[in-house]
């Protein structure tokens, strides 16, 4: 998927030209692209004269970082303590068969990408589920979520 | 927003926010946090907004929208100042009444807390047993301002402490004070917090020292530090300008993980403000001090919050810890000396200079101060609790907790996050200090309370940390990187009805070399929760091993679902079942498909006749 290079350079542009920048660089384009595209990866090598290994390896150490495109919607699955003693992991597996993908995943027609995080800091709503990071669904059941996640197209 | 150039120009400011304030006036208190807004805090907001405004009533009532209180339970809830009157779980319909009666000067009697052991209706806030039992020295700023308003702050006697000791102390005597007040990080090892600021202010001299606010608050169930940063973003500053003046720094940095937007929204506004009220930069308050803060977001890596891994991410690199020593205060980001102190010490650092140490010191028992804990899992009252180190888990548990969500009684509680150990219920006098939890095998940590009922299965739950601690192991040392892995296939094992007594014998001694030569603290304690649970529920591992059966009905591998003769043919599992594996006609028993099956357990939580078994 070829991404604007225009937007690429735009991003970089905005931080001083130093290995500092490089993690908010990356975050930038995960929000900007939905994920870090190679072009942007390259680019960032050949400014910054840092090796492309080591900007790879970044994009793959960091979790909230995604080499692959992600869909148009992100279903996040809190996998916390309070989550998991509640269920969550119920919640997952039935997420994952309905769309046909593994957490880390996202489905053919690009409609969602689901994902699971360790804590989202919001226990009291325990199983919980984000979608898009906005929309919060508590008590999440393997019954309810199927039916919420409809509304997202 | 006026430029403060000398502190008569602050004490003028605070003064005329504190002469303007009319506290008589009825205030409508909305905890808006994550949790409130994910519950429907916005709906109240925008409902209150509207009809204060529809009905005129902009100088009879005032609404404030804050950080979280705590009891994430009852919210969204309202709370009234002055008079301290507490709604819970309050829907638009409630809300205008609530605004109707408060013009009326009354209360909504139906709308109130209901005490379920009395049944009583509890009108004030401070009344409810989960606030009454609490030392919210703290939490409770939180009710007190708006998160997004530093002169909320300011008119709460905000940054005072910081800018009295900026023309009247030494730095010698700030860290002195600190000392004094024996404040020990909050974080989870719990180094006293003043001789690490000895450390820094002893470390070479000349430009470029940091200071940086450790808010990587990984830990999954624990969640304090999110409302601290959201609630009261200013006092966090003010913390680190005091940590800065003391110990020669003239850098700041908070490490925020993405994961918490909301807490970023706030610091970063929050930063703004103080930078253009003159509390933050060049010269502050004409007194030739200057720092300044930036604010670095994480990515989603646990092991950041090692302070190793966190400084190398702060200079935009991959998040893996190093060797120490060197310690940060000798070798930090970009090779300057750094010093990293979590939210919650932070936050207290304000306190202790605005009492004294001697004061501060008044409060805890065997620790100083208090402690948050963030109570979540099998218990009636979830939410964050602030109590004096010092207090026994049981009262935490039960007079604030409220004792058991379910039927099944409480079994255990876990302290630590990943890093810590379960503490069995017949401990449950022991009282929190650092100390303490050591002794009982587990940590203070950074706050995690996450309470264990009789459906909690240890393996299941000892399972879940090493498989995460496998996922966040950077994988830089070996001893980590294969021992968590190696560790998870062994519970794994056990879990699936696969174990055998050798793997306990080998799971152990995998525990006790992994805590030895590990690298940093991810490795070294991630023995931990397998250890205390092998320590005081070894006999469930028996089970596991010996009779292939999970008393709590939890491993997937052990258990299967039959529906028993209560079953009345209703059909409601028919159309909980995921999987479709559930059959039968009508007022007729129904059958699992145990093929089909996926042990899920949707249909013994929807059953209302308890007809659903595990076997």
């Amino acid at each position: 998927m070829a991404v604007d290079t225009k937007k690429v350079d735009e991003i970089i542009a905005g931080y001083e030209k130093s290995e500092e920048s490089l993690l908010a660089i990356l975050q930038d384009f995960q929000r900007e692209f939905n994920y870090v595209p190679e072009e942007g990866m390259e680019k960032l090598s050949e400014l910054f004269g840092v090796p492309a290994s080591k900007i790879y390896a970044m994009g793959t150490f960091y979790k909230a970082l995604s080499l692959e495109p992600t869909g148009r919607h992100t279903c996040k699955v809190c996998t916390g303590t309070a989550c998991h003693l509640k269920g969550a992991s119920n919640v997952v597996d039935v997420i994952g068969r309905q769309l046909k993908i593994r957490p880390g995943e996202t489905t053919k027609d690009m409609r969602f990408t689901l994902q699971t995080v360790n804590c989202v800091g919001a226990c009291a709503l325990a199983p919980v589920v984000v979608v898009d990071d906005k929309d919060y669904y508590e008590g999440a059941s393997p019954q309810n979520i199927l039916k919420n996640l409809k509304n997202y197209k | 927003m006026d430029y403060l150039s000398s502190r008569e120009e602050f004490t003028a400011l605070q003064e005329r926010l504190c002469s303007d304030y009319n506290a008589d006036i009825p205030t409508i208190i909305i905890p808006a946090g994550t949790c409130g807004q994910a519950s429907g805090a916005s709906d109240l907001v925008r409902t209150a907004q509207r009809e204060i405004i529809r009905r005129k009533l902009q100088d009879k009532l005032h609404l404030r929208v804050t950080g979280c209180h705590g009891f994430c339970q009852m919210e969204p809830s309202v709370l009234i100042e002055p008079a301290g009157t507490f709604y819970p779980r309050v829907d638009i319909t409630g809300m205008k009444r609530i605004i109707d009666a408060l013009v009326r000067q009354e209360v909504v009697e139906d709308l109130l807390f209901v005490d379920e052991e009395t049944g009583q209706r509890i009108a004030r806030q401070d009344d409810i047993p989960f606030y009454r039992h609490q030392s919210r020295l703290l939490l409770s700023q939180n009710e007190k301002i708006d998160p997004l308003d530093v002169y909320d702050y300011l008119r709460i006697g905000g940054y005072f402490a910081f800018v009295r000791l900026l023309a009247d102390m030494e730095p010698r005597q700030v860290i002195e004070e600190v000392k004094d007040s024996e404040l020990r990080g909050r974080g989870g090892a719990g180094f006293p917090t003043g001789m690490k600021w000895e450390f820094l202010s002893g470390a070479a001299d000349g430009k470029g020292k940091y200071i940086v606010c450790n808010a990587d608050e990984g830990d999954p169930g624990a969640y304090m530090d999110r409302s601290l940063l959201e609630g009261n973003p200013h006092s966090i500053i003010e913390g680190m300008l005091i940590g800065a003046y003391a110990t020669g720094a003239d850098q700041g940095v908070m490490y925020v993980r993405t994961e918490y937007p909301l807490a970023i929204k706030h610091l970063n506004n929050a930063l703004k403000q103080s930078r253009a009220l003159g509390l933050l930069g060049g010269n502050i308050l004409g007194s030739g001090f200057s720092f300044d803060i930036s604010l670095v977001k994480g990515a989603g890596a646990f092991v950041c919050g090692e302070e190793t891994a966190l400084m190398r991410s702060i200079e935009g690199r991959m998040g893996e810890p190093c060797q120490r020593p060197p310690f940060p205060v000798q070798k930090g980001i970009h090779g300057k000396p750094t010093l990293i102190n979590n939210v919650e010490t932070w936050a207290n650092i304000p306190v202790v200079l605005r009492d004294g140490a001697q004061e501060y010191r008044k409060t805890g028992r065997m620790n100083t101060g208090t402690k948050i804990f963030s109570l979540v899992g099998k218990i009636k009252n979830t939410g964050l609790v602030e109590v004096p180190m010092g207090t026994p888990v049981r009262e935490i548990i039960y007079d604030i907790g409220g004792g058991q969500s379910g039927k099944a009684g409480i079994k255990a509680v876990q302290t630590g996050g990943p890093s810590g150990g379960c503490i069995p219920a017949g401990m449950f006098d022991i009282p929190i200090s650092y100390e303490s939890l050591a002794q009982a095998g587990s940590i203070m940590g950074s706050g995690g309370m996450i309470v264990m009922d009789g459906n909690t299965c240890m393996i299941d739950v000892a399972k879940y940390f090493m498989n995460f601690l496998k996922d966040e192991s950077c994988g830089k040392c070996f001893a980590c990187r294969k021992g968590t892995q190696r560790m998870f296939e062994l519970l794994d094992d056990i879990a699936s009805g696969r174990g055998t007594l050798n793997h306990l014998k080998i799971l152990e001694e995998l525990a006790l070399i992994l805590k030895d030569v590990a690298m940093c603290g991810l490795g070294q304690t991630a023995p931990n929760p397998v250890l205390s649970t092998l320590k005081y529920f070894r006999e469930e591992y028996l089970e596991h091993i010996e009779h292939k059966r999970c008393p709590a009905g939890v491993c997937k591998g052990l258990i299967s679902f039959t529906i028993s003769e209560l079953c009345t043919g209703c059909g409601a599992c028919v159309k909980a079942c995921p999987e479709q594996a559930i059959t039968g006609e009508k007022k007729q028993r129904h059958v699992i498909d145990q093929d089909r099956c996926s042990r899920c357990g949707a249909c013994k939580s929807i059953c209302k006749f308890e007809a659903v078994e595990i076997h």
